[in-house]
């Protein structure tokens, strides 16, 4: 098992590494001009050519790149030669926009995405989980149709549709719940847990809408096929407890692809839920790297685009990891 | 036969002194196309010791009737009816929570494909202590060492440590024995085995029927063994049931059922069978399909394939169901007498 987690830890490096320079080669290559937006209006080709040299635009690419990399090892200078300033590690450079330390920009921003990311995970996959299997548990019966048939009418809502309704209904008629605010991005914060779980329940419950929906069919469906399985059979024939039966000899060989399946979406959605924080204004990454991509603020977009990929792959050796811890079979490979 | 300690008759329960006694077993499903008629009254009595093969060509309803048995239907939408009398109680109406009970404890149950019917996540040893541990009160170290115990009892080396592994770290006659053991850990008075040889190779095949036969012996139980190969019915069982289309067409002791055929499928069922003198290519089975469980003939359920109906004249076969009649402990289900089944038997 030691070894597995060792190995799978050196892949990660290597694979960051890769992310990180296929990102950086694609904004360098791509077609807009991070020069020509940061000199503003009124522009002209010497006040473009200054503001390249002083994003260090003027170097070869793969010194930009080994200054980057630098960044994120220890503080470095950036800016012009003579007007440079200094970089605190770890360094994702400055925004094109404030000037201000990009990874300050991240962690000012992350709070508000995990504070979404977390309550939403939680809720989809309990629900998700949990009608799935009372659907398989109860299959061909109305409480298994009805949970199908929500299930499918949750996979088409997209969230735009269920954010509004539920801002509408529950803020704007019912009042029964403030509108977001900036202010809390912590259960641990000055306002309490409660207030933490207000301000975001409309959020989570748009997302769970959402993905329990998924959820719910692939739950169903793998425990459905477990359930007919021959070992089932044989833990039943023992004379075990219908209980221990579904969990412990069910639910733990059939909750594979929900694991995968979970850790892709974590990852996805660590990387900013674009679109909810948009509609709860929640200033999370996904609220932050729309606003750089629409100013042409190079380091914010691309240091989030990075940070998004780390998250998946981090969240995939994560599934990896419970795979082995599910699986026996697993750890031999 | 020893049945008498079995079990003290209980009160209330059908006069019936047989160890295990079916009567007019039948499981239908209800499926998309219909009602499925898997298995159309079963009858037969089993007793402490004896060794009951079940033969029959696939679908004809072995599993379905074990399964029966075994209360694994319950809870399901298959309709069970008929009267399964064992030690007294009724398997049809017993209720899931008492049927769970005698599960694992009273009744043992080994299947085809010990791989599929292993957990592939946890470990073989875990998997045996378990089943004692649901019907012992004992520690997890007692069941672990009753475990290590009934391992090496099935013949597997070095038992304490093969406890520890996974089953994919087994052989298939290894993993068999693993089931053997899980199923015999509480002793039951009665052990289902369902094909337990068919995925295993020739000489593993003969070892571990060899181990079922030592360990029948040695806990005086019953033994159901389903099967295909009338090779191993010869040389395993006290007594053989002919399954059918859901139907028992003929049984009786294994010698009689050999030499003193009753009926047209089992006569067929047996020149269909291998010998080492019959070369490839040179099997003789029985032409054409089994019936639809979907729609189930009127008459005798072999008529469609059956080259003796007319010897019974009127077209009977096809309108009349022949009944189960037995004699002297040799039943059959067929419409022609016995002189006409012994000029059969000797004109070819
Ligand atoms: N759950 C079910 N629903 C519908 N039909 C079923 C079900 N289980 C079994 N059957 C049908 O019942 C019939 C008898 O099946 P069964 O498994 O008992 O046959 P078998 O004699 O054991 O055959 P084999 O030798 O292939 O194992 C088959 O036609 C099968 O399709
Ligand atoms: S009853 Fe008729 S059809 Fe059926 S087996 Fe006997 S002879 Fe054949
Ligand atoms: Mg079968």
């Amino acid at each position: 098992m030691m070894t597995f987690i060792l190995r799978r830890a050196g892949s990660l490096v290597l694979l960051l590494f890769a992310v990180s320079f296929i990102t950086f080669t694609l904004f360098q290559l791509g077609p807009s001009d991070p020069a020509a937006a940061a000199c503003g209006q009124e522009c002209t080709p010497e006040r473009v050519s200054e503001a390249r040299v002083a994003l260090g635009m003027d170097q070869p690419f793969f010194l930009q790149y080994f200054d980057y990399v630098r960044g994120l090892f220890s503080s470095r200078m950036i800016g012009a030669p003579g007007a440079q300033t200094l970089c605190e590690w770890p360094c994702l450079g400055k925004s094109f926009q404030t000037n201000e330390n990009v990874a300050d920009i991240i962690a000012r921003s992350l709070p508000y995405t995990f504070s979404m990311a977390i309550g939403a995970l939680v809720l989809w996959t309990i629900t998700g989980v949990g009608l799935g299997l009372m659907a398989a548990l109860r299959k061909g019966s109305p409480v298994d149709k009805f949970i199908v048939g929500a299930a499918s009418v949750g996979v088409s809502l997209p969230i735009p549709v269920t954010g509004l309704f539920l801002l509408l209904l529950f803020v704007n008629q019912l009042h029964l719940l403030p509108f977001t605010t900036n202010e809390i991005n912590s259960p641990f914060g000055p306002q309490g847990p409660g207030a933490w779980v207000a301000n975001y329940l409309l959020p989570w419950i748009a997302l769970a809408v959402l993905f329990s929906a998924s959820y719910i069919r692939v739950t169903r469906t793998n425990m459905i096929e477990t359930f007919g399985e021959d070992f089932i059979r044989t833990a039943r024939a023992k004379g075990l407890a219908p209980r221990t039966v579904t969990f412990k000899h069910g639910v733990r060989a059939g909750i594979t692809p929900v694991v995968t399946m979970l850790g892709m979406d974590i990852g996805l959605l660590l990387g900013g839920a674009v679109l909810t924080e948009q509609i709860f204004s929640v200033p999370g990454l996904g609220f932050t790297a729309v606003h750089a991509a629409i100013s042409g603020d190079l380091p914010v977009t691309m240091a989030i685009t990075m940070l998004a990929a780390f998250f998946v792959i981090v969240a995939n050796v994560a599934v990896d990891l419970a795979y082995a811890a599910i699986d026996p079979r697993v750890r031999l490979q | 036969m020893t049945q008498l300690h079995t079990s003290a008759p209980t009160a209330g329960a059908t006069a019936t002194d047989a160890f295990l006694e079916v009567r007019n077993l039948s499981v239908k499903f209800p499926t998309d196309d219909g009602l499925v008629s898997a298995v159309n009254g079963m009858d037969f009595t089993l007793e402490r010791g004896q060794t009951l093969g079940i033969v029959g060509e696939s679908g004809s309803g072995k599993s379905v009737t074990s399964q029966a048995l075994m209360g694994l239907l319950k809870g399901t939408s298959a309709q069970v009816t008929g009267q399964a009398m064992f030690q007294g109680k009724d398997l049809v109406t017993l209720p899931e929570s008492a049927m769970r009970q005698l599960r694992g404890r009273n009744i043992g149950m080994i299947f085809q494909d010990p791989l599929s019917a292993l957990h592939p996540f946890y470990t073989v040893g875990h998997q045996i202590a378990e089943a004692y541990l649901v019907h012992n009160k004992a520690s997890k170290k007692q069941a672990r060492a009753a475990a290590v115990d009934m391992l090496g009892r099935v013949g597997i080396p070095s038992p304490e440590q093969r406890y520890d592994e996974y089953p994919h770290h087994f052989s298939g006659g290894m993993r068999q024995r693993a089931m053997i053991a899980m199923a015999l850990i509480c002793e039951p008075e009665l052990l289902i085995a369902d094909e337990p040889t068919t995925a295993l190779d020739v000489t593993v095949q003969a070892q571990i029927l060899d181990l079922m036969s030592e360990l029948q012996e040695e806990t005086n139980s019953a033994l159901i063994l389903i099967t295909h190969d009338l090779g191993v019915v010869a040389e395993v069982c006290d007594d053989v049931l002919v399954m059918y289309g859901g139907q028992c067409v003929e049984s009786g002791p294994v010698d009689e059922i050999f030499y003193d055929t009753q009926h047209p499928y089992t006569l067929g069922l047996l020149n269909s069978m291998p010998t080492l003198s019959t070369a490839a290519g040179e099997l003789n089975p029985i032409p054409g399909q089994p019936p639809s469980l979907l729609d189930l003939p009127k008459g005798c359920i072999f008529s469609a394939r059956c080259q003796y109906a007319e010897l019974v004249g009127e077209g009977k076969c096809a309108k009349e169901r022949p009944e189960l009649t037995v004699e002297a402990g040799h039943g059959k289900r067929c419409h022609l007498s016995g002189p006409q089944i012994i000029t059969i038997r000797t004109s070819r």
